[in-house]
């Protein structure tokens, strides 16, 4: 045993690990916060706004959710928003010609997760950065859905549908429900199963992870499908909130997706992060956005204010993250 | 050996004063002594070959000449003078200049821009560069060294041969008279030697002096003018080649004693068969290989670096794709990425283990599972508690001194690292373990611990394929073992033919 180094064997830091610590401090920030914003308004306390705060976080998060294993495996999906957009005016047109919302749903999840699945080809078997993949899906999807929709707005779906955006269960927002079925299932999924376990080890060191027996192909087509489906599911959810669909409703989803993903700790570098960590990341993120609307801030200093969050979560990681 | 082989001064050294001296240069690295009491003379005009094993101190040597290292303890003198050399800069104004094994042109710029980089005439206009002096400059050189090509080509659609054209005619541009040459024939084809022994002709007439580290015999015997061999660290002897035969250069090479040993229990007869290739070849530039590994042995993987040991390993485990040939293990054929090879137990223990085998930011238990987890939880759930019962057991069983599964893995020592990753295949129930460099950068302990754990292995019925530069090693723990050369097997040594001289031998090249 001459092999021993004395930074091996001193203590560990501290008693909890480094993803609760931050994790820690990312929930500190979530009450600082409500409780300067219950003190400088009233209204925010009262339930109607509480409740309101959770339906636009879960509209984020579901987005981000997926995501979320895409930036764990160092990779990116600048295509989120496009997707959503496709999707719900897919969706929406089987709607309005079959009459069933059923079919509907699951169109528009196959929409999303077929090109998630593509974005996952890209990645895998023609090598294309993730970045540059996507981002170049991000404009075909664009141009097909302004060709497909061509100026058009779809609206009025059955009054049974509109419930999964905007119905209420046990005095719950449905999509509340949802936001909490799925933070179970991804954080599940990402803590509890192999495949989670594999992502991980992908995202740390994707060289190991292939000599270390991992199918580290067919694991990116997953994640790239997976963050596609989500974003289906967000479509779906989007046009039973809003009863319409229209090209440019993805426009303004992808980088708030990205904010949340990274405020909520996950390293762009890949294999550090949480789905838990991302939910926090969109709820920190709605709250601002909330509270500067109850303070009647001006909606344009909105993208400055997220901007800063951004670099500051980032790099308060980044201190508080030992690097080795 | 050494007065037997007593130089006769050549005719220039009665005349002439080396160009270049070094006396008792040391350089030490934390745990190696790369080079010990060093000294070595170059004369004007002269090629002196340099020979040694891998890691014999060769480029130690180099990098202290060409003041890319300084040296901790020694001399130089430059034409009898004493100088000093502590920076790239220090030996460029001496004439020194090297030309790499990698070379250093930059890919997207033409011949002339290359060649006169940072030293651009400048032109008329402040800032700008005069264009023409360049091209005519570099056509001169390039006509000069005999080198015919339009020097406005960009420099990356030249070939191997002609890159290096373009870095010796750099060198000359610079002044250079003392030209250090590593391998300049390893990626050449026949023709293109001859151009470039053409050209080292020319050179030597016009008195530049070359330093040219070989591999291969032929070329040390019809190019040489002195051979300076070199031995962990140390000088072994200068020779001329009519003094001396390929088979005694051989043996300063490799000669030394060893005390050292490995546990190993050879087993008294071989078990079955596990691995057999079959002719297998690869666009990573290994061919027609052909390969039995059996439980209870450990089969020697050896020749010189960039003979296609490791583009072997990679091949076997499915990490290169293989373009003819069969890999049979335990009796079904393989074939696939490796995802495929480890499900069916083989495990590689890359050369590279911080970049290839360890995700270093994640934890020792992470790391140790990473390979298992189909095998652990064939349902697909992961149970973080039962991982870490794994890990445990691993750390106990290999005795990694760590102080919890949950330490970070790239804060371990090299041996320590090296246990997590034979850990990983142990978990994952490998059969076949193809080890690569297996000891490189780990200390004398650990080395034999690591050893003792293959041993174990084998001797419950897994197998090993080892790569090592380390021939003390294979020669100790091998059973037998395959030497390449350029890509191919060629040889096999059983365990009574398993000397150094042997494996040097068959790896070094005769042609």
């Amino acid at each position: 045993m001459t092999d021993i180094t004395k930074d091996a064997l001193s203590p560990p830091r501290s008693f909890l690990s480094q993803d609760a610590i931050q994790l820690f401090y990312r929930l500190l920030a979530v009450f600082l916060i409500c409780a300067a914003l219950a003190m400088l308004n009233d209204s925010f306390l009262s339930l109607g706004n509480i409740l309101n705060v959770l339906r636009q976080a879960s509209l984020t998060f579901f987005i981000a959710s997926g995501l979320t294993l895409v930036v764990l495996t160092a990779g990116l999906d600048l295509s989120v928003g496009a997707n959503v957009a496709l999707s719900a005016c897919v969706a929406g047109t089987v709607i309005h010609t079959t009459g069933s919302p059923t079919l509907g749903i699951l169109t528009g999840l196959a929409c999303g997760g077929i090109v998630g699945l593509l974005n996952g080809v890209m990645v895998t078997a023609l090598r294309i950065p993730s970045f540059i993949a996507t981002y170049g899906m991000l404009w075909v999807l664009n141009g097909l859905t302004y060709w497909y929709m061509a100026g058009e707005t779809l609206h009025g779906f059955p009054a049974g549908f509109r419930q999964i955006g905007s119905g209420y269960l046990f005095g719950l927002p449905i999509p509340v429900y949802l936001l909490l079925v799925f933070l179970g299932i991804g954080t599940l999924f990402a803590q509890r199963t192999i495949w989670g376990q594999e992502i991980y080890a992908i995202g740390a060191n994707p060289v190991a992870a292939r000599l270390s027996g991992i199918p580290v192909a067919r694991r990116l087509l997953l994640v790239y499908a997976v963050s596609g489906t989500m974003a289906g599911l967000a479509s779906i959810i989007f046009l039973s909130r809003l009863n319409s669909a229209e090209a440019d409703i993805g426009e303004s989803l992808t980088l708030p997706a990205i904010a949340a993903v990274l405020i909520g700790g996950t390293s762009l570098f890949g294999g550090v992060g949480t789905v838990f960590g991302t939910f926090i990341g969109a709820l920190i993120l709605t709250l601002v956005l909330n509270g500067m609307n109850l303070l009647s801030v001006s909606a344009n200093w909105q993208p400055l204010v997220t901007g800063i969050i951004v670099i500051l979560a980032v790099w308060l990681d980044m201190k508080t993250r030992r690097r080795t | 050996m050494s007065t037997a082989l007593q130089m006769a001064p050549a005719p220039n050294e009665v005349t002439a004063t080396p160009l270049l001296e070094l006396r008792g240069i040391s350089k030490e690295f934390p745990g190696v002594k790369a080079l010990d009491d060093v000294s070595f003379a170059l004369y004007p005009g002269e090629v002196h070959m340099l020979l040694g094993e891998n890691g014999a101190g060769k480029s130690s040597l180099m990098k202290v000449l060409c003041g890319a290292y300084k040296a901790d303890a020694g001399e130089f003198f430059h034409k009898g003078e004493k100088v000093t050399i502590t920076s790239t800069a220090d030996a460029q104004k001496l004439g020194i200049a090297v030309i790499f094994q990698e070379f250093s042109l930059v890919p997207y710029l033409d011949i002339a821009q290359n060649i006169f980089l940072g030293r651009e005439p400048k032109g008329r206009i402040p800032g700008t560069i005069d264009r023409r002096k360049i091209l005519a400059d570099a056509k001169r050189l390039l006509d000069m060294i005999g080198f015919d090509i339009d020097p406005s080509v960009i420099v990356n659609t030249l070939g191997v041969a002609q890159q290096q054209m373009v870095e010796i005619a750099k060198a000359i541009s610079q002044n250079a008279r003392i030209l250090v040459m590593d391998e300049p024939t390893a990626a050449l084809s026949d023709r293109e030697t001859e151009l470039l022994f053409a050209l080292i002709a020319r050179l030597k007439a016009d008195g530049v002096s070359i330093v040219y580290i070989s591999h291969r015999m032929a070329e040390v015997f019809s190019l040489g003018d002195r051979i300076t061999v070199l031995r962990d660290g140390r000088r072994i002897d200068g020779v001329r080649p009519a003094d001396v035969t390929p088979d005694q250069l051989v043996r300063m090479m490799v000669g030394r004693t060893v005390d050292m040993t490995y546990p190993r229990n050879f087993a008294d007869k071989p078990g079955e068969l596990l691995l057999q290739v079959k002719g297998l070849t690869s666009s990573s530039g290994i061919s027609d290989i052909n390969i039995e590994v059996r439980r209870g042995e450990i089969v020697g993987l050896c020749g010189l670096v960039g003979s296609g040991r490791s583009e072997v390993a990679r091949a076997i485990f499915g990490a290169d794709p293989t373009t003819s040939g069969e890999i049979i293990f335990d009796g079904k054929p393989i074939s696939g990425e490796p995802d495929v090879a480890a499900r069916r137990g083989i495990a590689l223990i890359p050369e590279s283990r911080k970049s290839e085998g360890l995700a270093l930011l994640r934890s020792v238990g992470d790391n140790l599972v990473v390979s298992a987890l189909r095998k652990l939880f064939p349902s697909g759930l992961f149970d973080p508690r039962s991982g870490q019962r794994t890990a445990d057991g691993l750390i106990r069983q290999l005795r990694i001194a760590t102080p919890s599964a949950r330490q970070t893995v790239g804060l371990l020592s090299g041996g320590n690292q090296q246990k997590v990753v034979i850990g990983k295949w142990l978990a994952a129930g490998a059969k076949l373990f193809i080890f690569d460099e297996p000891t490189r950068g780990i200390d004398v302990g650990a080395k034999s611990e690591i050893f003792a754990l293959i041993d174990r292995l084998v001797a419950e019925g897994a197998a090993a394929l080892m790569i090592s530069s380390e021939q003390v090693e294979i020669c100790h723990v091998c059973d037998r073992a395959y030497v390449m050369r350029e890509g191919r097997v060629a040889g096999h040594l059983a365990r009574n033919e398993l000397t150094e001289e042997n494996i040097v031998r068959l790896g070094m090249h005769h042609a």
